[in-house]
């Protein structure tokens, strides 16, 4: 998995509209990507609820969050949709995985991103990764809060 | 443990994170209920999942001021299927509740900090999931199993 300090690798994504997030939109904020292994596991649905629950907290702080997923972007449309989340979901799909493999979150005998967070500066360097011992685990949201408390100590 | 924690039963204590529209933490408070433990409850609704879950941990709340917390924990874990506002003040009637008072209480910023220090106390506890016990300082998240059970019946 890429290591904090790094340069964030460029990326180019359509979201779950099919409007493209680019890494350069990300500059001047802090940035979670959240990548997740699929849309509808029941998991990351828990997963970005919560999240979207402390949104307000963190934008207060500068910060945004996404989802990344191996998913096309109509299916993550309806997943935003039934989770009722704002987030917004980025498509990993095409060509698959191109996004996930430059972060080293590619798990290449499932096709899929691993469960894992990664906290981008407002400068577009990795400041800070977490990858649970198992995708089943869940990252809680006072991970990102803690990772930006270190940031801002 | 905060002094204005909502705490009930005595015996080990269980710290419980619970969104009151949430299946699971129904099912959580009816095998709790049969255990003798000290039970702390503690507000996590997650709204984008259950859109009334806000609204029902500020009236749980509201209940509590007028001394019914528990009463109105029982009602609304026991019958998630009628949560509109006339259900609301059917179940405050039927508990001898003030229903204006009620109604008052409910849309209170005293009520809404309340919830939401619960929530941010979960949050910096690391709940991602409801329910989520807390014994001896371990999360257990979702309905407890059969080991956790058997330990707190003693």
């Amino acid at each position: 998995m890429i290591e904090a300090g790094a340069r964030a690798p460029d990326f180019s994504l359509p979201d779950q509209d099919g409007d493209t997030v680019s890494l350069k939109d990300l500059e001047g904020q802090y940035s979670v990507l959240a990548f997740f292994p699929a849309a509808f596991s029941p998991v990351c649905t828990d997963q970005l609820s919560v999240y979207e629950e402390v949104l307000p907290e963190l934008r207060a702080r500068d910060a945004a969050v996404y989802g990344i997923s191996v998913d096309g972007a109509f299916a993550l449309k309806a997943f935003q949709a039934s989770i009722g989340t704002t987030i917004p979901l980025l498509s990993d799909f095409h060509p698959k995985g191109e996004v996930a493999q430059a972060y080293g979150v590619w798990v290449p005998e499932r096709g899929v991103a691993t469960r894992a967070l990664v906290l981008i500066d407002p400068d577009l360097s990795v400041r800070w990764t977490y990858r649970p011992p198992s995708p089943l685990e869940i990252p809680g949201a006072n991970l990102i809060f803690d990772a930006l408390d270190a940031v801002a100590a | 443990m905060g002094e204005d924690d909502h705490v009930r039963g005595d015996g080990p204590l269980v710290v419980e994170y619970a969104d009151l529209e949430c299946p699971y933490c129904a099912k959580a408070n009816l095998l709790l209920a049969e255990l003798p433990v000290r039970r702390a409850f503690r507000h996590f609704p997650i709204v984008s999942k259950h859109p009334r879950a806000r609204v029902l941990a500020h009236a749980l709340e509201a209940a509590g001021l007028q001394g019914r917390f528990w009463e109105m924990h029982g009602s609304l874990l026991g019958d998630q299927g009628h949560l509109d506002d006339p259900h609301l003040w059917e179940r405050c009637a039927r508990l001898g509740l003030d229903v204006g008072r009620f109604d008052a209480d409910r849309r209170s910023d005293a009520v809404a900090e309340r919830v939401v220090r619960d929530f941010r106390s979960g949050v910096r506890a690391g709940v991602m999931t409801t329910p989520t016990l807390f014994v001896d300082g371990v999360a257990h998240p979702g309905i407890p199993d059969d080991s956790l059970l058997a330990r707190l019946s003693g």
